[in-house]
């Protein structure tokens, strides 16, 4: 994967940092319990502890600068959209979650600014905020063969796990192999822009895609046998090469973690529902 | 578990699967108009799931849409990925018994039977489950996420329909079959 670069923003960066001494199993299990955390709760105090955690995160795994600014951009534009769109659909979902209606003042027709409104909206920019960079961080920190050893370790099967580790290892290779059959093919007068029907560009790609598949299903046969040689998958387990045990840290990181989700669904019992509700 | 019982064949095609389809996810789409894209990787998908069945479909779409989004960018949207597992799961589950690796999608009934499974599959998925785990997930206000999962039904049925049936086909025309040899006299 580092072949691939920043630009893939998958890509692990070789560092050392409290972050990256993390092992791998235990950043996958914080990034999931965090996420899920943020996905439960719609409380804003819980919400702003979790942003405020995977931003201190982000800081402390030293992620460049360069990711971070095409990262933020992104948010930026990301946040905006979304914003923008839940308001054009439902200008009134607040008034109905939160039961209450105080008017701000009037734009036109059905669109009011209202207190519950913003409030809403509020908390659904901080859940994006809260599982944006974790993901990233994670990507950012960990090398993909320990990402399958600790896929291994929170209970995927191994199998699996290694699948995934063919995916990543892999992107680079069909992303090539993609851009080379594209052009070889647009040599041949095949073209994908708006300068030809809608029909036309669809069998375009087809063209594009059908060697593509032909020459994967003939890397997977090869692949497969390379394995199948070397006894893949005979017994019920295997050992990694990439494995860490844990230490003291990996365990304070996954109970720290475990206990926000235990925080989002006692905030749920004591608010009575996922919301907080200032408004009565 | 499921997973052992995984023949090292379906493994190295769910990781190469997962490889294309976050490929023709992020970075090979056509325009259609204004700010509106066309992408392919549910045709893929649906290709992979009917040649190596629905454990494969399940685990791709999972974990191709999961690479997606993180590429983009903006978090992991479980909604949306839970469904795609669903797609790849159902399309193995649904086209079962059709070996294509032996001819049998060039029969007019097995095509039939693909393109009815992809509108079935696609307005179940993205205009019902999509939507509800949008607003039980998220608490998205419900015209915005029907509006949404409406429209990228009708898009994916196309791309779905029309492309991994042309692949499909031509896939199965290309691959020499059993017994296809014969003694020169």
């Amino acid at each position: 994967m580092r072949a691939g670069g920043t630009k893939t923003g998958l890509s692990y960066i070789d560092k050392n940092t409290p972050v990256h001494r993390l092992t791998g199993a235990s950043k996958l299990l914080m990034v999931l319990f965090l996420s899920l955390s943020a996905m439960i709760t719609f409380d804003t105090r819980l919400l702003a502890i979790i942003v405020v955690l995977s931003f201190i995160l982000f800081v402390v795994s030293r992620v460049p600068l360069r990711e971070m600014k095409m990262i933020a951009g992104f948010l930026v534009f990301i946040l905006a959209m979304n914003t923008i769109i839940t308001y054009l659909f439902a200008p009134e979902e607040g008034v109905r979650i939160y039961g209450t209606r105080t008017e701000i003042f009037h734009i036109i027709g059905r669109y009011y600014i209202t207190q519950e409104q913003l409030f809403y909206q509020f908390n659904q920019t901080l859940k994006y905020l809260a599982i944006l960079p974790l993901a990233l961080i994670f990507f950012v920190t960990t090398e993909p063969s320990e990402f399958a050893a600790s896929l291994n370790k929170i209970g995927v099967n191994y199998k699996i796990a290694y699948s995934v580790t063919l995916a990543l290892r892999y992107i680079p290779t069909v992303m090539r192999e993609y851009r080379e059959i594209s052009q070889a093919q647009q040599a041949r007068g095949v073209d994908l822009s708006k300068n030809v029907k809608i029909t036309t560009r669809v069998r375009g790609m087809v063209s594009i895609m059908f060697p593509l598949i032909i020459t994967s299903i003939d890397r997977i046969d090869r692949i497969a046998n390379a394995m199948e040689l070397r006894s893949f998958g005979k017994n019920k387990t295997r050992t990694w090469y990439q494995s860490r045990p844990f230490k003291k840290v990996d365990y304070f990181v996954i109970t720290l973690s475990a206990l926000l989700i235990v925080a989002a669904i006692v905030m749920g019992i004591i608010n009575g529902g996922r919301f907080l509700n200032p408004f009565v | 578990m499921f997973a052992q019982t995984l023949s090292v064949k379906t493994i190295v095609a769910i990781g190469i699967g997962t490889a294309l389809f976050f490929l023709l996810a992020r970075f090979a789409s056509i325009p259609v108009f204004a700010n509106t894209t066309l992408t392919f990787q549910y045709a893929l998908l649906a290709f992979f799931a009917v040649l190596f069945g629905p454990i494969a479909g399940l685990i791709i779409g999972l974990a191709g849409h999961i690479l997606t989004d993180l590429h983009f960018g903006w978090g992991l949207w479980w909604s949306w990925i839970i469904v795609s597992g669903v797609v790849g799961f159902a399309f193995g589950v649904m086209m079962k018994g059709v070996n294509v690796d032996e001819g049998e999608f060039e029969k007019k009934s097995s095509i039939i039977r693909f393109i009815v499974c992809s509108a079935i599959i696609h307005v179940i998925s993205w205009g019902v489950i999509a939507p509800v785990l949008d607003i039980l997930i998220y608490s998205q206000p419900a015209n915005r996420v029907f509006t949404q999962g409406l429209i990228a039904s009708i898009g994916n049925i196309i791309t779905t329909a029309v492309v991994g049936t042309i692949l499909l086909f031509a896939y199965s025309k290309a691959k020499p079959k059993t017994g296809s040899l014969s003694k020169d006299r």
